[in-house]
């Protein structure tokens, strides 16, 4: 890894900011990235909470999903909420989206409900075989359905698998950015 | 009290919407109209803001049957409007389930002194202000997000613009403020201490803060965020436009791209007719929605 790695995020729609923010005190360069030139020096990408909808309909209209496909062949991803069932192979209660297809799950969109449903609650994160435990707010998240063979699930909460990744794809149902902790940040890092 | 949970995921919501556009809507059609479009929450309302003041009476929560017509066919968060100081309103959200409750001046008042108490709720609560002190009172209270009152159903981006300008300078001017004086501030706008040194600390509104009130082309939109609103509502906006789908596009598009003027131009071809306009000064001002 980098002294200074250099972490993109995509920022038409969502918490974007508040990702910028946590890599910003960990020491990293930030981009935000709404063009598909602007993948071309950055070292990861992070896919943020927001309205997949909305960041769908910007991901078609800027054509940047092909762009997006390629990066991942080399360089880490990470998608939150919303950028976990952009990541998805396929997503229910969802009919107009087209996830990327880079990480094999199936998410159920808004899967724990509506806001009054939204909870924080402890889980647990695995990384080598150590357990952890780490505070997560779910925020209208979605749920993980269904996870294809090449998909490790390195956290679970209320029994559901929450982190799961696939090579250097991985996506969080619930929001790292909104807690003190940046165990999860750091890992994200570790796959550079 | 920036720190307990409940707290932690009304923000949060609010976070998640922002660089985003939240559309009026009165019925299932528009709102599918308005999702389709890349709206990031739909506010469900019987009238929009331009038809309220043509109707005139007293404008009140919206019918339960048309918010619940409008949950059961968009994905995206449903919005609700109560009347200011009406919790038994708020409460009938809530049961409802919408996802954030706008206390809202463009329904008639139920309360001439007091705003609801919105800590104890689930539910994130929005609230509109003219200026810092009100801003202050609503986080106070427990608003998740902030956003200017402008004018209401006027199409006229003239008051947002004031409310955001107020807002940001009185922001700046508290920077400079030392703590006896700040001290005596927080005495006149009626909140602790504590609040406005977190405000001056973080140069900003310790919540989100989104514009309101006359935003009705994607250029209004941009001038919004150019100014530091994080997100914006429109209301008349769309659906008093003669092609509301295009425009309902045109204005996520800019709002996602205002710092590419470019794309805001291309966004703004061919949108028709925008709504028809009020000049402030035409409008009485006992029928000024931002003052209530």
């Amino acid at each position: 890894m980098k002294a200074r790695p250099w972490v993109g995020i995509l920022a038409f729609q969502g918490d974007f900011a508040k990702h910028q923010e946590v890599f910003a005190k960990l020491g990293c360069l930030t981009q935000l990235v709404k063009s598909s030139w602007q993948l071309a020096n950055i070292d990861c990408l992070v896919i943020p909470g927001g309205e997949s909808s909305v960041i769908d309909r910007f991901i078609k209209s800027q054509q940047i999903a092909d762009p997006i496909k390629e990066f991942a062949t080399k360089k880490p991803v990470w998608g939150t909420c919303a950028g976990m069932i952009m990541l998805a192979t396929q997503v229910e209660n969802d009919p107009g989206l087209t996830p990327l297809g880079l990480l094999d799950i199936t998410v159920d969109r808004n899967g724990y409900g509506r806001q009054f449903d939204s909870f924080v609650d402890d889980g647990e994160f695995t990384v080598n075989g150590k357990n952890q435990k780490l505070e997560m707010v779910f925020i209208r998240a979605p749920k993980v359905s269904s996870i294809g063979e090449g998909v490790q699930v390195l956290g679970k909460c209320r029994k559901e698998p929450v982190i799961v990744q696939q090579g250097k794809v991985i996506a969080t149902a619930f929001h790292p950015e909104l807690t003190k902790s940046a165990k999860f940040q750091q890992y994200f890092l570790s796959l550079l | 009290m920036l720190a307990d949970k409940d707290y932690q995921l009304k923000v949060g919501l609010a976070e998640m919407l922002k660089g985003g556009v939240i559309m009026d809507v009165t019925n299932a059609e528009q709102a599918k109209i308005a999702e389709d479009a890349g709206a990031v929450a739909v506010m469900a309302l019987e009238r929009v803001p331009a038809d309220i003041r043509k109707a005139g009476g007293v404008a009140r929560m919206a019918a339960i049957e048309k918010i619940e017509e409008i949950q059961r066919v968009v994905q995206i968060p449903v919005m609700a409007k109560c009347r200011i100081g009406h919790f038994a309103e708020a409460e009938l959200l809530q049961e409802l389930k919408v996802d954030f409750i706008d206390e809202s001046e463009v329904l008639t008042p139920a309360d001439e002194e007091n705003h609801i108490i919105k800590h104890p709720f689930k539910i994130p609560f929005v609230c509109g202000c003219r200026n810092l002190g009100e801003a202050m009172r609503r986080i106070n209270e427990g608003a998740a997000m902030i956003r200017t009152k402008g004018e209401a159903g006027s199409g006229n981006i003239v008051e947002a613009v004031r409310h955001l300008r107020m807002i940001y300078g009185e922001i700046a001017a508290l920077k400079k403020l030392n703590s006896e004086k700040m001290k005596k501030l927080a005495k006149e706008m009626r909140v602790p201490m504590e609040l406005l040194k977190k405000t001056a600390q973080l140069g900003d509104l310790p919540v989100p803060n989104f514009a309101a009130g006359g935003i009705a082309t994607p250029a209004d939109a941009v001038l919004c965020m150019k100014l530091r609103a994080q997100a914006v509502f429109v209301g008349s906006g769309i659906f008093k436009s003669s092609n509301p789908q295009v425009v309902a596009k045109a204005i996520v598009t800019a709002v996602g791209h205002y710092d590419d003027p470019a794309i805001v131009l291309q966004a703004s071809r061919s949108l028709g007719e925008a709504m028809p306009g009020l000049e402030i000064s035409k409008i009485p001002k006992d029928e000024q929605l931002q003052y209530r």
